[in-house]
């Protein structure tokens, strides 16, 4: 974990509500696809976790969805504004794992940290396959970001305007996977956790109180005992997971 | 520094910052961040007989200058605590760490201290008996003057390190409770732990903790220690230990003023979590425009 300063240079919306946001700063201890960054936002009291994008150089990218007052007061945020930054937090997607043919899950606001992911599978020439999953088709993005990776890329709409109708879990017997990554709500990721035959890792989202493993705010139980979300999640593995109800 | 030096209840602290339970873990999560010699002392996550995973999630709300914070006394039980985190914790803190203990029974509070009364690391016994968030425990003890010294005089008879008993700011008259704890023999006193408080969603029309209520902490609560500290501080001769709400060296030395002998650092740890090597770092600079030579002599010192 690091504790810096980073300079905002883009802040567009890809959506009505969806936002890219670049930053300039010390990327050094983001070391894993699926971590998160924690930021300290003027008037708030509790600094926001936001999953990362991409990391390139000192470059951070990140994707948030505006539901509430923190990401609000982030989509108004402008060029060359400086944000105190906690990075390198969470553990991240394990890429040892993948095995010849990885397929990528991501609903909504889940699709962002499989964009890093995608990106580092393909240099170590995994084959990747992503689902994106959206509930319509206004509410797409990234789609020709991971093509451009080199990625076979699918596009579901739970109301059939874009791609394949329905869910990401609709369309993944057809793919020949050796291990699954996935992120997006809790019901998607309990469909998936079903759906898939393979082992796989699961990111896992939580109210936080620090983000960085002190509060115990974000807990929950799992097969291999209590974990942090913020810090040995929010990546857990299939076999580890123990459902809520 | 000699000049941030203080006593708290026969221990010498190189400065009165302390790093309040549940807002600091064991210690070595920090301690990737920065030397934690450099702290006074800090207080363990809260300690219990057994161990608790706590409350079911959402734990946390946030708040205008806080949060509040349901976590329910998650820790692994005393025997894990002495066996593996400790151990952990000797590697990168060489002072007396001070132990927060919890319990459910005057028996379980007992137990607890007399296990930690054997290990040498462990300098104060801090007896939290005003944890809000757990039922039937905790607070309940800290809520009444008589169970919260039957409390005091079980955990005396079990130990020689000093036992401070941390009182909850939810009660009609804590200046009645404090004074049983010191009569029952406390060492010390240390106040406030959290305020009870709720939120509620507008868009599910739920409570945003899944407990429902849990304990508010932060800036916000700020002004309602430095009172209670101040009252208890005049009511009872033993050393007092203030919080609630600290975040600058400024708050340091207003809480000190109003009777603090030392003062612990809770939610601004989670915010910044430089937060208490930064306020040590401010404290000289904020003593010397003050006109304030050594900390010590300005415990109580409000006019």
């Amino acid at each position: 974990m690091k504790q810096s300063i980073f300079t905002i240079k883009t802040n567009t919306p890809l959506t009505d509500n969806v936002y890219e946001m670049t930053l300039t700063g010390d990327t050094s201890d983001i070391t894993a696809p699926g971590q998160f960054v924690n930021i300290l936002i003027e008037g708030l009291f509790l600094r926001r976790p936001i999953s990362v994008c991409d990391c390139e150089g000192d470059t951070l990218t990140l994707v948030y969805k505006v539901v509430g007052k923190g990401t609000e007061k982030m989509a108004s945020m402008q060029e060359g504004q400086a944000l105190d930054v906690l990075t390198g937090l969470g553990n991240g997607y394990d890429l040892s794992k993948a095995g010849k043919h990885a397929l990528l899950l991501g609903g909504g606001v889940g699709v962002p940290p499989l964009y890093m992911l995608a990106k580092k599978l393909i240099e170590n020439e995994t084959t990747v396959d992503v689902v994106l999953g959206f509930n319509t088709k206004s509410e797409i993005f990234y789609e020709e970001q991971f093509k451009k990776l080199g990625a076979n890329v699918t596009v579901t709409t739970v109301d059939g305007s874009y791609g394949e109708k329905g869910f990401v879990t609709s369309v993944i017997d057809n793919i020949d996977y050796t291990h699954f990554y996935t992120c997006g709500p809790e019901p998607m990721l309990k469909a998936v956790h079903k759906a898939t035959k393979t082992s796989g890792q699961l990111s896992f989202e939580e109210r936080m109180g620090c983000g960085f493993g002190a509060c115990m705010g974000c807990s929950c139980k799992t097969l291999t005992g209590n974990k942090r979300i913020c810090k040995e999640g929010p990546v857990l593995s299939k076999e580890e997971i123990l459902w809520k109800d | 520094m000699e000049r941030l030096k203080v006593n708290l209840c026969g221990i010498e602290l190189d400065n009165p910052v302390i790093p309040a339970s549940g807002t600091f873990g064991f210690g070595y999560e920090f301690a990737e961040l920065y030397d934690i010699n450099l702290l006074g002392t800090f207080s363990f996550k809260g300690t219990t007989r057994d161990a608790r995973f706590g409350n079911p999630t959402p734990r946390i709300a946030e708040c205008y200058a806080g949060m509040i914070n349901a976590v329910g006394l998650q820790n692994p039980g005393v025997d894990k605590v002495i066996e593996e985190e400790l151990p952990k914790l000797k590697k990168c803190f060489n002072k007396k760490v001070m132990a927060n203990v919890s319990g459910f029974s005057i028996e379980d509070y007992a137990y607890t201290c007399e296990r930690l009364d054997a290990i040498d690391q462990v300098g104060w016994l801090e007896v939290n008996v005003s944890c809000p968030n757990v039922h039937g425990g905790g607070m309940s003890f800290g809520t009444n003057p008589s169970a919260a010294a039957e409390v005091t005089k079980a955990v005396k008879a079990v130990t020689k390190k000093p036992v401070i008993v941390k009182l909850s700011p939810n009660v009609t008259d804590i200046v009645s409770i404090a004074k049983a704890c010191e009569q029952a023999g406390a060492d010390g006193i240390s106040l406030i732990n959290t305020m009870l408080g709720m939120r509620i969603n507008l868009r599910t029309r739920k409570p945003v903790i899944a407990n429902k209520m849990g304990g508010f902490s932060g800036p916000a609560i700020f002004p309602v220690a430095v009172r209670m500290v101040y009252q208890v501080a005049n009511a009872v001769s033993v050393p007092v230990v203030g919080m609630g709400g600290v975040s600058t060296a400024e708050d340091v030395i207003e809480m000190m003023l109003a009777g603090a002998t030392a003062v612990e650092v809770g939610a601004a740890n989670l915010v910044n979590p430089y937060a208490c090597r930064d306020i040590i770092a401010d404290l000289p600079a904020v003593m010397d425009k003050y006109g304030i030579k050594n900390l010590s002599e300005i415990i109580g010192g409000v006019k």
